[in-house]
């Protein structure tokens, strides 16, 4: 590996990438699956939905899908309503 | 559809109460009050999970448990794009094909963009979802609706949440006597038991109500009157009414009076 030049930036592999969840902004490491983001956030996955960059990720792909520096991702469920 | 039973798209439902699970004081009360209806369907919204609430119970354990058919529903939404996000979003995490579609055009009456709603109606149909649109009560709106493949409709009664009850009742007279071939259901403005007997008794498949149960002031006592109210309504329109006179008929025999 060759020696880094400067400080560490967002979006470097093995760094840290910027995420929007639900409006929020969250660090998270390169690299880092949906699944795993989930498990972080408490948040079993029956029940959710999870948009990524406007686009539903379906269920069986959370092991799959690595996030990305400025993926913007709604994390929805359901609730009361009429 | 006049059958035995409110059937949507070949589905059918053991009750003709739809009833909504928002603005009740409590997730206990809504549990009581939602049996005490008898309600087989329930509405849901999709929400932005709180991600500081994480791991609390939510509305869903109960229902999950009580096997309702969810309904999801785009409330909030004044785009047909809105709502057919939502709407997508709701069949990935609700699991099912039926979606109430609210494209709204009004604040302060929250009555339906006709326009955006037979818009996303036909977007929806195209992705195989059963669309149960909540509509006014303009009856070539209601063709519209029907002829895009929706799968019922639903006219207002009066604005959601107002109470008012059916305000129009020959414009729903005229929906009923046009839209035979899917479910009519009367959704929003049901204020009280009668409101909700009155509708079936015209002739609509079902009613669909969320405040009037929610925001009474004994919701348990209240979803009790409504299941039979609108169980009173159906009899009552299967019975076949006596027509309406001007003039008495006496109901004691005129012969042998002293």
């Amino acid at each position: 590996m060759h020696p880094r030049k400067g400080p560490r930036r967002v979006g470097d592999p093995g760094g840290v990438i910027r995420l929007f969840v639900n409006g929020e902004e969250h660090r998270a490491e390169t690299g880092l699956t949906l699944a795993q983001l989930l498990t972080r956030l408490e948040l079993p996955a029956a029940r959710l939905a999870v948009e990524r960059n406007r686009r539903i990720v379906p269920r069986e792909r959370y092991d799959d899908e690595h996030l990305e520096d400025g993926d913007r991702l709604e994390i929805v469920t359901l609730v009361g309503g009429g | 559809m006049r059958s035995d039973r409110l059937t949507i798209a070949g589905r059918p439902l053991g009750s003709r109460l739809i009833a909504g699970t928002g603005k009740y004081p409590s997730i206990e009360v809504m549990d009581s009050a939602l049996e005490a209806s008898g309600a087989a369907m329930v509405t849901v919204a999709v929400r932005r999970v709180d991600l500081s609430r994480r791991g609390e119970g939510s509305i869903m354990d109960v229902l999950e448990k009580r096997r309702y058919t969810l309904l999801p529903n785009t409330a909030g939404c004044y785009t047909a794009d809105d709502a057919v996000r939502t709407a997508r979003l709701g069949r990935e995490a609700g699991l099912s094909e039926l979606v109430k579609l609210e494209v709204i055009g009004d604040e302060k009456t929250l009555f339906p963009d006709t326009g955006g709603l037979l818009e996303a109606t036909k977007t929806l149909v195209k992705e195989g979802f059963v669309v149960l649109p909540y509509t006014n009560d303009d009856v070539v709106t209601a063709r519209k609706l029907r002829d895009a493949g929706a799968a019922a409709v639903m006219p207002l009664g009066a604005p959601i949440g107002s109470g008012l009850g059916i305000r129009n009742l020959v414009n729903l007279r005229l929906i009923l006597e046009q839209i035979t071939d899917i479910p009519v259901i009367v959704d929003a403005g049901v204020g009280t038991a009668s409101d909700a007997a009155i509708a079936m008794e015209m002739g609509c498949d079902g009613v669909l109500m969320n405040t009037a149960i929610a925001g009474a002031g004994d919701p348990v006592a209240m979803a009790r009157a409504m299941k039979l109210a609108v169980e009173a309504g159906r009899l009552a329109f299967e019975a076949g009414r006596i027509p309406r006179k001007l003039h008495a008929t006496a109901s004691s025999p005129i012969e042998g009076t002293i």
